[in-house]
């Protein structure tokens, strides 16, 4: 029996009636318009809104979080089937068959990520207000968040691939845009063109997914595409599901295109927060899942989606093992994080719910985290040396105990939210092969040691700040969204998962399997805690109970390729920047030579060429009076040949 | 007679005339191989139209004539002029128009 | 007119045959004189009687009028006006008989041969019927009517461009040789004035004046005993004549203006 012959299951479940938007439901718009209309006025309007340009961000996504709050409310209102709804705005393309309108659908899994987006983004607003005050370039910064909330938005809100495109290249934009916030450090600079270059490798699948699904399908709006997924030939699908998981790999920073994700922690603080770990990252997620139908048509890429996942998971957990970088830690531990999700959302309807129910919660244990380690850098004299760290606990107290609420959750120790969604996920990996289950099993120990090891270095142990830093906490206005966050940590997973509540939530739209296991379901839960405590153990012992030394130890051989990226770079640098570099030039080379040559050669010979048929002219007509006779002679003896 | 024989006659004395305008240099010589040309195309002219036995040949030849009388005219005048600034009659001395 | 072309229609086959391989003769003798002679005023005569052997090849091939035409267009006005020009340029002008252009000569051989070879290949290969004008010439009651009637018939419109292309061509020549005077014209107290001022009020030596030998390329003498080149015709200034007067010459006349003998003795040209 095969390891994955559970894998291929139709969902058939997951085609829900599609209802036209009314009533409430026709302020789905605003949910974008209003950071859209933030982000332009305080872009366009220039340095008279810097004194309140920052409220202005605010403001408009908090609007748009009462929005989604008040669309929530009134989806709970219907009945499963009238969950969909799609609101048409306007017609963007018609040309001929191709017809593309601006249509935003609004259903339990958009639902979920408007939620988080607009949830957790204001939240980061409110604590970007206090975190960047000293910044003289804050109205900007909340001008590029308002954009990148908005695009964020019309991505999970477009009803169809080309729309989704647009919100897709829109959050790419933001991105850029916020890692290259601090333009004049050479490292932000870089790592930001960096992000920029290595998402367009991902786009170029995405949009090679969207002219395949047109060819194949003659339709990019999701009904169209998804509808009839099932009866497209599986080598179609395939081709579409790997073009898609590249798009994927792109924005969500998995394997093999996952070395931006670590540079681009040179932007602020929130902005890795919201964009690097939360929302944007998890994108490719939520592009999976949406496809489902898709990667239900094809076993291979089905696989090769969970392959990219583990590979991802045990890269991002290993190289947040090896990091000093509190940042680069955390960002790490995100391209692990959402390598699960990634291997969840590969497992079929088996997985999708879990691997959204893990973005979710991970959106709130991440920005949590990051944004406690925002608070800790700002005490901090903007250091992010754990080794520099050490013992804040005792200065930071409430930094501590939410940094420790998002530690406790993405260890996975129960009651705290990361358990619930782990844990099924792990489960649902057992059930359809037991290398991913052993994979996702293991990262779970990897997990505890590095977080574990992050959480320990800076809070335990001894302090070893250096004499110019005076730790302190943070303002409230930074402290409340953390707060909150740690708040959500701690109980949003339990909540969910009374009655199984979001997952027959989502079940609508991902469709649902139960897992078969071949053994009790209470062994892999027990399993896992149990190598998450080893981890964990491992790690606090040498990190918060001796002395940990104040410039990083040479290290073994995985500890140097951790801290190299598990040589990402290199790789890239090896296999594309270096040929490329040799083809460059020598196209240039070729280009001089060759093709500069065959036209200046051209030109000289006929020049040469010219300047001795010059000489013909003589200046003598006796000369050109004997070319003429000549001539003639020629045409006497062409007559005469002619009649011969 | 072979009329034949009056156009052989013709062309030895085109081809001599050509022959004379390449290898002479006095300007008023070149002319008159010029000339010459002219004669044996006329005596060509006058030769078919008796061959062919009308005479819109040796209207043509008259025409001919009464060309190279113009000819003639303006041609010597132009070597006077050149004679008279360049203190030469060699077609070889007006030679300016070159590379 | 008439008589003529009966002459030329009575003669018949022989009497063509003889006048064409007479005339022909003449013709290609007289275009090889033009070509090979140095003199340009030889060229001009070997052409005429070219021209003139042509005449009276159209004649014995009953074109009669163009005969008379060449006769009076060609050997009359053409080489007339040849022969003026060529005076005006200097009759003793020759051309020197090295070649300029290397290997124009050998070139315009072989293409002159080459050219002449293709033509009397292609009129050899012809064949030939030959209709006479026998009837043509008769139609309007002879060549010269026939002709007439040819170019105020067909031919009208390209006869009178033709006049106006002799206009034309009188006016260019007109043109051309016109020279403008930049200054006004001398009157003759302004040029009796400068002959003062001059130094030289008196007439100009007459030629042969004190000459020891008669003739007009002899420099005359001034009366200091001094000869001078100016009493010598400009055209034979510096050709040959002014040379060859060295001081014995002037001594001796010298001498004899003096009353001296003028027999030099023998001693005095030995040791000279």
């Amino acid at each position: 029996m095969s390891p994955f012959s559970g894998a291929v299951t139709h969902a058939a479940e997951a085609a829900p009636a599609v209802t036209a938007a009314t009533g409430t439901f026709q302020l789905i718009w605003l949910l974008i318009a209003l950071p859209l209309v933030g982000a332009a006025i305080l872009l366009l309007a220039g340095r008279r809104t810097d004194k309140w340009g920052h409220w202005l961000g605010l403001l408009a996504s908090t609007a748009s979080f009462v929005v989604a709050v008040l669309l929530f409310v009134a989806m709970l209102g219907q009945s499963d089937d009238q969950r969909t709804q799609v609101q048409h705005l306007f017609n963007w393309i018609a040309v001929g068959t191709f017809d593309v309108p601006v249509d935003l659908r609004l259903d339990q899994l958009s639902m979920t990520f408007v939620l988080l987006i607009t949830g957790v983004g204001s939240l980061i607003h409110l604590y970007s207000v206090g975190y960047m005050s000293h910044d003289r370039d804050r109205r900007r910064f909340f001008g590029y968040l308002n954009l990148f909330v908005a695009s964020m938005l019309l991505l999970v809100l477009a009803d169809n691939y080309l729309l989704l495109y647009v919100g897709w290249e829109g959050v790419g934009l933001a991105s850029y845009l916020l890692i290259g916030f601090w333009f004049f450090k050479d490292s932000a600079a870089v790592a930001s063109k960096k992000a920029f270059v290595v998402n367009r490798v991902g786009d170029v699948g995405l949009s090679l997914a969207i002219m395949l699904m047109f060819v194949t399908f003659g339709s990019v709006s999701f009904e169209g595409v998804l509808g009839s997924a099932s009866k497209g030939s599986q080598q179609s699908m395939t081709w579409i599901g790997l073009a898609l998981l590249l798009a994927a790999c792109g924005k969500s920073a998995q394997f093999p295109l996952q070395s931006w994700l670590l540079d681009a922690m040179e932007g602020p603080t929130p902005v890795s927060a919201l964009i690097h770990a939360a929302t944007m990252v998890t994108a490719g997620v939520y592009l999976i899942v949406r496809s489902g139908a898709i990667f239900d048509a094809s076993l291979p890429a089905r696989n090769a989606v969970i392959v990219v996942g583990a590979i991802t998971l045990l890269m991002g957990a290993i190289i947040g093992c090896a990091k000093d970088d509190i940042k680069k830690a955390l960002a790490g531990s995100t391209m692990s994080q959402i390598g699960y999700m990634i291997l969840a959302a590969g497992l079929g309807p088996v997985g999708y719910a879990f691997a959204i129910f893990h973005l979710l919660l991970h959106g709130f244990f991440k920005a949590d985290m990051f944004l406690g380690a925002g608070s800790v850098m700002h005490g901090m004299n903007d250091g992010v040396n754990m080794r520099r760290y050490g013992a804040l606990r005792t200065v930071m107290k409430v930094t501590w105990i939410t940094f420790m609420m998002g530690w406790l959750a993405i260890l996975g120790i129960p009651p705290f939210s990361g358990f619930y969604s782990k844990d099924k996920i792990i489960e649902a990996a057992w059930s359809v092969s037991p290398v991913a289950g052993l994979v996702t099993l293991v990262g779970a120990g990897i997990t505890a040691f590095y977080m574990t090891r992050l959480f320990a270095m800076t809070f335990h142990g001894e302090a070893r700040w250096t004499d110019d830093v005076h730790p302190h906490e943070s303002p409230w206005i930074m402290m409340f969204p953390i707060a909150i966050l740690a708040l959500l940590s701690a109980v949003a997973g339990f909540i969910l998962n009374l009655n199984n509540a979001f997952v027959d939530w989502l079940k609508p739209v991902t469709g649902l399997e139960e897992p078969q296991l071949p053994f009790s379901s209470a062994v892999l839960p027990i399993a896992a805690i149990i190598l998450v405590l080893i981890g964990a153990v491992l790690a606090w012992i040498p990190y918060a109970t001796r002395a940990v030394p104040e410039v990083a130890p040479a290290g073994n051989l995985l500890t140097r390729a951790a801290r190299a990226d598990l040589y990402g770079d290199a790789a890239n640098e090896a296999v594309f920047m270096r040929p490329g570099q040799y083809l460059t030039r020598w196209l240039v080379w070729f280009d001089n030579r060759v093709v500069d040559g065959v036209v200046n050669g051209t030109a000289a010979t006929i020049g040469g060429l010219s300047g001795r048929a010059r000489r013909l002219q003589t200046g003598f007509a006796r000369s050109y009076a004997l070319s003429m006779l000549g001539g003639a002679a020629l045409v006497a003896a062409a007559l005469v040949l002619v009649r011969l | 007679m072979n009329p034949a024989n009056y156009i052989y006659l013709s062309a030895v004395l085109f081809s001599l005339g050509a022959f004379g305008v390449l290898v002479r240099r006095n300007a008023i010589v070149v002319f008159m191989c010029v000339e010459l040309m002219l004669n044996a195309s006329n005596l060509a002219f006058v030769s078919f139209a008796r061959i062919h036995g009308n005479l819109d040949g040796q209207v043509i030849a008259f025409f001919v004539m009464v060309v190279a009388a113009a000819e003639v005219v303006v041609g010597l005048a132009i070597i006077m002029t050149i004679f008279r600034t360049r203190r030469s009659a060699s077609v070889d001395e007006a030679n300016l128009l070159k590379y | 007119m008439s008589t003529l072309l009966s002459l030329v229609e009575t003669t018949g086959n022989t009497g063509e045959t003889v006048v064409f391989w007479v005339c022909a003769i003449i013709a290609v003798a007289g275009a090889l004189g033009m070509l090979l002679s140095h003199k340009a005023v030889h060229s001009a005569l070997f052409i005429a009687s070219t021209m003139i052997s042509l005449a009276v090849l159209y004649v014995s091939q009953s074109a009669p009028f163009l005969g008379m035409t060449q006769v009076v267009v060609y050997t009359g006005a053409v080489m007339m006006l040849f022969l003026f020009v060529l005076m005006i340029v200097g009759v003793d002008s020759s051309d020197s008989l090295v070649e300029t252009i290397k290997g124009q000569r050998i070139a315009a051989v072989v293409v002159a041969l080459a050219f002449a070879g293709l033509l009397i290949a292609g009129i050899g290969s012809a064949t030939w019927t030959v209709v006479g004008l026998d009837k043509a010439n008769t139609v309007d009651g002879g060549n010269v009517q026939g002709i007439a009637h040819l170019i105020f018939g067909r031919y009208v419109f390209a006869f009178e461009a033709t006049s106006a292309l002799l206009i034309t061509a009188a006016l260019g020549a007109m043109v051309l040789a016109h020279r403008e005077r930049h200054t006004p014209r001398a009157t003759q107290r302004q040029m009796s004035e400068e002959r003062v001022r001059s130094g030289h009020a008196q007439n100009l030596p007459g030629p042969g004046v004190y000459a020891r030998h008669n003739a007009v390329g002899t420099p005359a003498m001034l009366p200091d005993g001094t000869p001078t080149d100016r009493s010598v015709p400009e055209p034979l200034r510096g050709v040959s004549a002014v040379v060859g007067i060295d001081s014995d010459d002037t001594a001796s006349v010298t001498a004899l203006a003096a009353g001296g003998s003028v027999i030099p003795t023998t001693d005095e040209e030995t040791e000279s």
